[in-house]
């Protein structure tokens, strides 16, 4: 197996105040029973440090929806284990999950998922009112998110008023909102034209750039290559793990490193 | 996140599939306003029934000969009715009235009217059949003991005869001889069966066989109780004069079929009283019944709609947990929706029947049972908030992923 090569518990143990963002260990995945059983995950490590931005590749059947849906906290892990932030996932309970939902994680989907029938601007504060944040400050907020996106001037439209990359776009900001400490998009781009993409992916490039931490999944090259670190998933395995010239902050040292296949060292 | 918040969520939710919401409110509206209004024409109905027979008078008997043709010895007379009037064998007979009735056509001043019932009797009848005379006077036992040929008619005859003339001291002539009106009776509001209450015509029941029956046996007898709870006793007192007076007895007739052959008949006006309310509560059991299946497709209607609208919301319910909802705070939100949906629905269904019940439905009045207002208004919002909240309640608890997945 194929995977990062320094990011072991000694690793973490060096900067025992900063866990990192995503800790996965031997994770797996098996849906069904018996002659139908499917083996999604069949082991993944992985590690995420703060301020990083990841892409996930891999063909279809891969198991990189999987893994993200684990890491978002929407699926179970059959076994492993998952630290998010320092705190070990398997343990909490219904309640506590959704907190972790609500502060620690901002999901963006492939459909979108918005609310139908609902304003962009309730789509946005909608995490902000699960959290318990006042009315008045989680309009600002929401709408400051919207301005973010560049959508402040539809605040007011709903769903089926937006186009597609509009649409992606007001859940980026409901992704944003809460302040996250990891932003997770599964395929963020897959329902959308060239134009919205490369709208989609200069947000994401600034927000990364501002320090938000960023794990998508894509199966499309040119998104990959946005990121600054690049994971190929390939029978729910991890195949390769490549440090990549990200474009917001990559640094001379980061270029260098641009070299496909070969397992890298992450440098903070 | 405070429960003002989820109630303002809920709201939301109900507004934002403005038909949805509306069918099902339709749904419940119908089922509960159903329910109230069929049970209300139900109870009305009964009432009305009761109301009739009660203006016929609860504290009377009436004595009906049943033999046929001329077994004289058998048949009620204006004697009989007499010997009925005892003090010390019938304590609990307050007056007693024979009547001979006939019809008869009665002329003035060239038109003519036909009475359906011309009764001839004692002015007694007038307090025991609960026909108060409105104008005029009755007529008195001397006009009875003189054969007196007045006359008081009921308000039919009146309108028909006297169209904008004052009936009172006018003089009609009754198959061939001459009568003078003294009495107009009160209207009867009430029509028993299909005879007109109102065109009536009454005598001394001396003058009526003078000039239109003869003085065969009478009709019947009308016995006026002293009370409405002496009626059964009094019943006891007639029929042993009438059983001793006619030669009924237990071992000439038998008793077996001594009902078949008893030459007389006691109606009972308290007891027919007891027959139509059962009857008229059957009724109410039977629209109830009606009303209850109209609840309950009305329920199902509900059921469909709720669990259409859960599974459809199922991907909505698995976005909310995504973002970080609670299980607590979906299930209230749903719980809320659904009660809104209810109990607008069964608000609106009890505001729907009690306008409804205000008109006369089908010739009845409902009157409205307050009983099946709790009963409609807490099935249907029971259903409602059940099968609103328990599919809710099923998807909240799903992973966040099978329920975004959910097809």
């Amino acid at each position: 197996m194929i995977g990062p090569m320094m990011n072991g518990p000694e690793d973490r143990s060096t900067r025992p105040g900063h866990p990192p963002v995503l800790d996965v260990r031997g994770l797996t995945k098996v849906y069904g029973e018996g002659e139908a059983t499917v083996h999604a995950l069949r082991g993944v490590d992985l590690v995420v440090e703060r301020g990083d931005y990841v892409a996930i590749m891999g063909s279809s059947g891969s198991g990189k929806s999987t893994l993200m849906n684990i890491v978002g906290c929407l699926d179970v892990p059959t076994t492993g284990r998952y630290l998010l932030d320092g705190v070990d996932v398997s343990r909490l309970n219904d309640r506590q999950l959704a907190l972790v939902r609500n502060r620690l994680i901002g999901f963006v989907f492939q459909a979108f998922n918005l609310i139908p029938r609902t304003t962009a601007l309730a789509n946005v504060e909608l995490p902000l009112a699960y959290a318990g944040v006042p009315a008045a400050e989680r309009r600002r907020r929401a709408l400051a998110a919207l301005d973010m996106v560049g959508l402040a001037a539809r605040a007011g439209h709903e769903p089926n008023q937006l186009s597609g990359g509009q649409q992606q776009r007001v859940a980026v900001a409901r992704a944003l909102v809460t302040e996250p400490a990891l932003v997770l998009a599964d395929e963020p781009t897959g329902n959308l034209d060239s134009r919205s993409t490369a709208d989609l992916l200069a947000i994401f490039d600034e927000l990364n750039a501002a320090g938000r931490t960023i794990v998508l999944i894509t199966h499309e090259p040119e998104v990959g290559s946005r990121a600054r670190r690049l994971i190929k998933l390939f029978d729910g395995q991890i195949a390769a793990d490549v440090r990549q010239g990200g474009p917001a902050r990559g640094s001379a040292a980061d270029r260098m490193l641009d070299q496909p296949t070969v397992p890298m060292e992450r440098i903070r | 996140m405070s429960l003002f918040e989820i109630l303002r969520f809920a709201a939301r939710g109900v507004t934002a599939n403005k038909l949805r919401s509306a069918l099902t409110t339709l749904g419940v509206l119908i089922g509960v306003g159903a329910v109230i209004l069929l049970v209300a024409v139900g109870n009305g109905s009964a009432k009305q029934i009761t109301d009739r027979i009660a203006a016929l008078g609860t504290d009377t008997l009436t004595v009906q000969s049943t033999s046929r043709g001329g077994a004289s010895n058998t048949a009620i007379t204006v004697e009989t009715a007499k010997a009925l009037r005892d003090p010390v064998l019938a304590p609990d007979v307050k007056s007693v009235s024979p009547v001979v009735s006939a019809s008869a056509t009665i002329t003035y001043q060239g038109s003519d009217h036909s009475v359906q019932q011309f009764v001839g009797t004692y002015p007694s009848y007038f307090g025991a059949s609960n026909t108060p005379v409105g104008t005029g006077a009755a007529f008195s036992d001397e006009d009875v003991a003189q054969g007196r040929r007045v006359l008081v008619i009921g308000q039919t005859v009146a309108e028909e005869l006297f169209p904008g003339v004052e009936p009172v001291g006018a003089e009609v002539t009754v198959g061939g001889s001459l009568f003078t009106v003294v009495g107009v009776l009160e209207e009867k509001s009430s029509s028993s069966g299909f005879q007109d209450a109102n065109d009536v015509a009454v005598a001394p029941l001396t003058a009526v066989q003078q000039t239109l029956t003869g003085y065969g046996p009478v009709s019947s007898v009308v016995v006026e109780a002293t009370g409405s709870d002496r009626v059964d006793e009094a019943q006891a007192q007639v029929a042993a004069i009438l059983d001793q007076r006619l030669k009924v007895s237990a071992t000439t007739s038998g008793a077996a079929n001594r009902s078949n052959s008893s030459p007389y008949r006691i109606q009972n006006a308290s007891q027919l009283l007891e027959t139509q309310t059962e009857t008229a509560d059957t009724f109410t059991v039977l629209l109830g019944a009606v009303a209850g299946i109209s609840l309950l497709v009305g329920g199902i209607g509900i059921t469909n709609i709720m669990l259409v609208t859960v599974t459809e919301r199922t991907r909505e319910i698995g976005i909310r947990k995504a973002l970080g909802a609670p299980r607590r705070v979906i299930l209230t939100q749903f719980l809320a929706e659904a009660t809104m949906l209810s109990l607008t629905g069964g608000g609106l269904g009890v505001a729907a029947a009690l306008i409804g019940s205000q008109f006369t439905i089908v010739g009845v009045k409902p009157v409205v049972v307050p009983s099946s207002i709790v009963l409609a208004l807490g099935v249907s919002v029971a259903i409602g908030l059940f099968f609103g909240s328990v599919p809710a309640s099923r998807a909240a608890g799903l992973r966040p992923i099978d329920a975004l997945r959910y097809e």
